[in-house]
């Protein structure tokens, strides 16, 4: 007996009416997208971790296969977008890559679609077009917005006053507001309380943006309210490349916590207390890990972010499922797009162990955050780092800062541009 | 009922965390792999600037990393990189980059500068950087291919005292005219 669509949903509806629910989760149950033969690793995001982490499994053993879901057909990265932003590139163009080499050079399965669900115990994932099963899941969904904490910063308020702290249509919309200002106008950025994403970007971004002042509208001024009491990245360095660039153009202002913003007035609120206009605001609110990963129940007792197994990055709430990137909790690894990298490998490398059911190795991770100060000068930041007691530390006696009196700022601004394009290469190709 | 430990552990999983606890230690994939955000997947460099170290000699890499280490040779990052890694880390590290393939990079050379590198290297250069730089006499690097802007920061450094040249290369370097060491680094930029 065949049944058409009408008196086959009359049967269960018949059904359901008659014996309960009991077969109704299989009503509305998007349809198996692509059915899984062999060894299969899903990874959600194709941003710093993800791509890298598809990548490397698949360059370490092509038996299994890898499907990568993104939403997005491009990806733009953060690394660099101040630059956009302060004038010095024109463009997103170099800062932006595409996935197809990803495919035809190492047979990742690209997927462009919302991962809307996980279902850790059927091992399966929902996305806007179907779901998706896997043997073992890796995470890396980048950061999304505590906006309960920042009253009247909704997505209407963002179309005025950007965040750009994810590099696209905001950076540009950012970009755009500068170049629009009248000369004598003041920008305002605010900083979150750390954890964040790139601890070091605001202050670059502050650096850039004043760079671009300085030299196009010098009667301007930028207002940074930090809920932080000081600069904890490259502090010492920011404040001496401020004194001798941009002395009266940036106004640091710490421990100012911004809870509310009001779009219409073009001002935010430090706590209840003090209010302070702009002509241009960039709202950085406080951060948490990627929705999806918030949704799976993958974040810790802070509800923010993925605590996850120093070794092999599995999550400690939900079995075969791995979080890198800016979501997980890595110890002394900080939320950057180099450590994203590095614990992509990392990942990939015990990820592809757990599945064929081999030994695991042991983390050995490196980080590296340049910043820019000018056009010319650029100071980084380094750690590397190793795993002690089950926690991810920094090999003590190493890392560091640049030097402080900036005599490789020159050099370390054209280092940082082959990083970029390595980075971005390793991530594409 | 009063249950055995094992078989306590193995219902509740503790055993399985106690010997996932137990990785081993790092590999030289697993050290290498974090390098490779800035020197390229497998130590092939992408940008201009940053050297490849895809078929770099073993003991070019070991005795680059320990100068850098303790602040012999100068450097922007790998000081304070280097710092982190034991000599049998770096061992193994640059064991796995020197079995790399030659990273060929594509860049602009100038031709007549390539050719007249050439007629200059053997009896200047090739004591030391053998088989037209593909190769390197015990811990001389390998310059085949490198990226030719990396090659003249270095050189430059090197002119300045910044970086010490060895004796023997200095003798050969210091009479030359800017114009012919130019040409020497076009020319172990072009070999392929
Ligand atoms: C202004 C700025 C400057 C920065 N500068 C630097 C720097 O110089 N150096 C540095 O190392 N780091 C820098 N960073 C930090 C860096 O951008 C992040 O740490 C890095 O992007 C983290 O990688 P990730 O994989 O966790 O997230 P991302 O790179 O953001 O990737 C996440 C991806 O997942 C996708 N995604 C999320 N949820 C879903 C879903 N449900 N379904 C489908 N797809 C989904 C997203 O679309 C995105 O493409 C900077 C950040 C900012 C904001
Ligand atoms: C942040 C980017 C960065 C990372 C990460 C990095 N390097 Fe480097 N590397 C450089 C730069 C820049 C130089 C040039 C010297 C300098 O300025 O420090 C260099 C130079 C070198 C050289 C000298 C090459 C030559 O031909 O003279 C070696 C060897 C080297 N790196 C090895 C490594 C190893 C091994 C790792 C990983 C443990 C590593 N590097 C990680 C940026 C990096
Ligand atoms: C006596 C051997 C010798 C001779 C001759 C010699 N070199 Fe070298 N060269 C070395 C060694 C050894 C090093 C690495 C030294 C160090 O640690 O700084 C080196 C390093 C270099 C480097 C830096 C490469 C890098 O990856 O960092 C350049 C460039 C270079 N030589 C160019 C030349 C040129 C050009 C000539 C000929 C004019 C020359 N050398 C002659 C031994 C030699």
């Amino acid at each position: 007996m065949t049944l058409d669509r009408r008196s086959f949903l009359k049967l269960v509806g018949a059904g359901a009416g008659a014996a309960g629910a009991v077969s109704l989760p299989m009503i509305g149950q998007a349809a198996e997208l692509m059915p899984k033969s062999g060894k299969r690793v899903v990874v959600i995001g194709g941003g710093y971790g993800g791509t890298i982490a598809a990548k490397y499994i698949r360059m370490m053993d092509k038996s299994i296969e890898v499907v990568m879901i993104e939403r997005n057909d491009h990806f733009v990265s953060c690394p660099f977008s101040n630059l956009y932003i302060g004038g010095i590139m024109t463009d997103l163009n170099a800062l932006t890559i595409k996935y197809d080499k990803l495919a035809a050079n190492h047979g990742v399965k690209v997927v462009q679609a919302e991962v809307t669900a996980i279902d850790p115990a059927a091992k399966s994932v929902t996305t806007s077009k179907g779901t998706i099963s896997y043997d073992r899941l890796v995470v890396s969904p980048g950061i999304d917005f505590r906006l309960d904490e920042m009253k009247g910063y909704d997505t209407a308020a963002m179309e005025k006053m950007p965040h750009a702290w994810k590099a696209g249509p905001q950076t540009i919309l950012l970009r755009k507001q500068l170049v629009d200002m009248k000369d004598g106008g003041t920008v305002v950025m605010t900083v979150p309380l750390a954890p964040y994403r790139c601890p070091p970007g605001p202050y670059e971004r502050a650096s850039m943006i004043a760079h671009y002042l300085k030299a196009n509208k010098p009667k301007s001024k930028i207002v940074v309210l930090d809920a932080k009491p000081d600069i904890t990245s490259k502090g010492g360095l920011f404040k001496k490349g401020w004194k001798d660039n941009y002395e009266g153009i940036i106004d640091y202002r710490p421990a100012k916590k911004v809870t509310e913003v009001d779009a219409k007035a073009m001002a935010v609120m430090v706590e209840g207390l003090e209010e302070v206009k702009g002509d241009v605001i960039n709202v950085i609110p406080p951060q948490r890990a990627g929705q999806i990963a918030v949704a799976a129940g993958l974040v810790g007792d802070d509800k923010n972010w993925c605590p996850v197994d120093a070794t092999t990055f599995e999550s400690t709430k939900q079995k075969g499922i791995h979080v890198i990137g800016d979501a997980c909790i890595a110890g002394a690894m900080p939320k950057s797009g180099y450590s994203a990298n590095s614990e992509a490998k990392i990942c990939a490398m015990n990820v592809v162990a757990l599945i064929n059911g081999k030994e695991t190795t042991e983390l050995s991770g490196i980080n590296v955050c340049y910043s820019y100060i000018t056009d010319k000068d650029a100071v980084s930041v380094a750690g590397v780092y190793t795993v002690k007691e089950g926690k991810i530390i920094a090999v003590p006696n190493s890392g560091g800062v640049s030097p402080a009196d900036f005599s490789a700022a020159k050099t370390e601004a054209l280092y940082a541009e082959s990083w970029l394009k390595n980075i971005l290469t390793e991530m594409s190709t | 009922m009063i249950m055995k430990w094992r078989g306590w552990a193995l219902a509740t999983g503790v055993l399985a965390v106690s010997a996932m606890a137990q990785a081993a230690p790092p590999t030289a994939a697993m050290l290498s792999n974090a390098c490779a955000g800035c020197h390229g997947t497998n130590g092939g460099s992408a940008g201009p600037t940053m050297p490849s170290l895809a078929g770099q000699s073993k003991e070019a890499i070991e005795v680059a990393m320990k100068k850098f280490k303790s602040g012999e040779r100068p450097g922007t990052i790998m000081g304070r990189l280097a710092k982190g890694y034991s000599e049998a880390e770096v061992t193994a590290m640059a064991e796995l980059f020197s079995k790399q393939k030659l990273h060929i990079t594509t860049q602009t050379l100038d031709k007549a500068k390539i050719a007249k590198g050439a007629s200059l290297q053997e009896s200047n250069c090739g004591r030391c950087h053998i088989e037209d730089g593909k190769e390197g006499k015990d811990d001389t690097p390998a310059m085949a291919s490198q990226w030719l802007p990396y090659m003249q920061m270095q050189m430059a450094d090197y002119l300045s005292g910044k970086r010490k040249m060895p004796e023997k290369m200095k003798e050969k370097v210091d009479p030359m005219s800017k114009e012919d060491i130019e040409a020497l680094l076009h020319f172990y930029a072009s070999v392929k």
